[in-house]
């Protein structure tokens, strides 16, 4: 009954918190206006969401989004250095196939998320059986390096998170 | 005294951001292929807006004294969007520009965006029509 009424507890929490934020008012009117913006978004959106996603280590979400933020900075300075100073014809631009070895839609997800904030990569396609992404690489003169990167750096740590 | 410094530290970051952002645009000027040109608005704004929303957070909270969240979910918005948006883009690019065999192929089967359309093409991929 509770699993009917609410299938994404994690998603309510967040939507409901999201809505106090943003009308930024801690009052019971908002506080209304939350649960139920918390209560019927996960059961409208449910037929796309049938799944309740099994996360093993939530709590390893936090180092993994610092570790992001800090690639992201980083990832700024790399393409800023391409941008500006090397010239047109010696940027090595690739499409590149990395291999997914997630199966969970959320974490592969993630992964084509976090690929796309860093380092000179973005996610631009995906397998038809999800087993495989397509990245493209700005300037990458050693496609495999960027691709045992992804997976060590990126897909290791969110198969410890999913389990 | 203090108050002077971190009000210096913002400005810095406002004008440090902005630099990323013109960064970003003149990337966007300047590369010659539209996948390279995705990567510009991907990475270099979203450092250029972070610094903005870091500043506007840490200045409201120390002018103001209220600790102001809003611009957290600004970033968030940001995070969840922007590579959706780069995603999309880059499969319409594919599907219209990209000739399948120039990719390299996936571990089994066929990419999504090809995935159904074979060589007699249902979607008129091969045509020349104004879509391209």
């Amino acid at each position: 009954m509770i699993r009917r009424l609410i299938p994404h507890p994690g998603l309510s929490v967040f939507l409901a918190l999201f809505w106090l934020v943003l009308a930024n008012s801690w009052t019971t009117g908002s506080l209304i206006v939350a649960l139920f913006l918390g209560i019927t978004v996960p059961l409208i959106t449910r037929p796309w969401w049938p799944d309740r996603p099994r996360v093993a280590r939530p709590w390893l979400l936090v180092p993994y989004a610092l570790l992001v933020l800090w690639d992201v900075i980083v990832a700024n300075f790399q393409v800023a250095r391409v941008i500006l100073f090397l010239p047109k014809d010696r940027i090595r631009s690739t499409f590149i196939a990395v291999p997914v070895d997630l199966t969970a839609p959320e974490a592969i997800s993630i992964l084509a998320g976090t690929i796309t904030m860093t380092p000179g990569t973005v996610t631009a396609d995906w397998a038809a059986d999800g087993r495989t992404l397509l990245i493209h690489a700005l300037h990458a003169p050693d496609p495999d390096a960027v691709r045992d990167d992804i997976k060590t750096r990126y897909e290791a740590r969110l198969k410890r998170i999913f389990g | 005294m203090i108050l002077m410094a971190l009000e210096w530290g913002l400005a810095a970051m406002l004008v440090g951001g902005g630099i990323f952002a013109l960064i970003g645009s003149w990337g966007l000027l300047r590369l010659p292929d539209p996948m390279q040109r995705l990567h510009a608005p991907t990475k270099a704004t979203t450092v250029g807006v972070g610094a903005a929303l870091v500043a506007s957070g840490l200045g409201l909270t120390l002018t103001d004294g209220v600790i102001s969240l809003q611009e957290a979910l600004v970033a968030v918005f940001l995070f969840v969007t922007a590579p959706l948006s780069a995603l999309w883009l880059a499969r319409v690019h594919l599907w219209q520009r990209v000739p399948k065999d120039s990719l390299p192929p996936p571990v089994s089967g066929d990419w999504a965006v090809f995935h159904g359309a074979d060589a007699a093409d249902p979607a008129g991929r091969t045509g020349d029509g104004p879509a391209r």
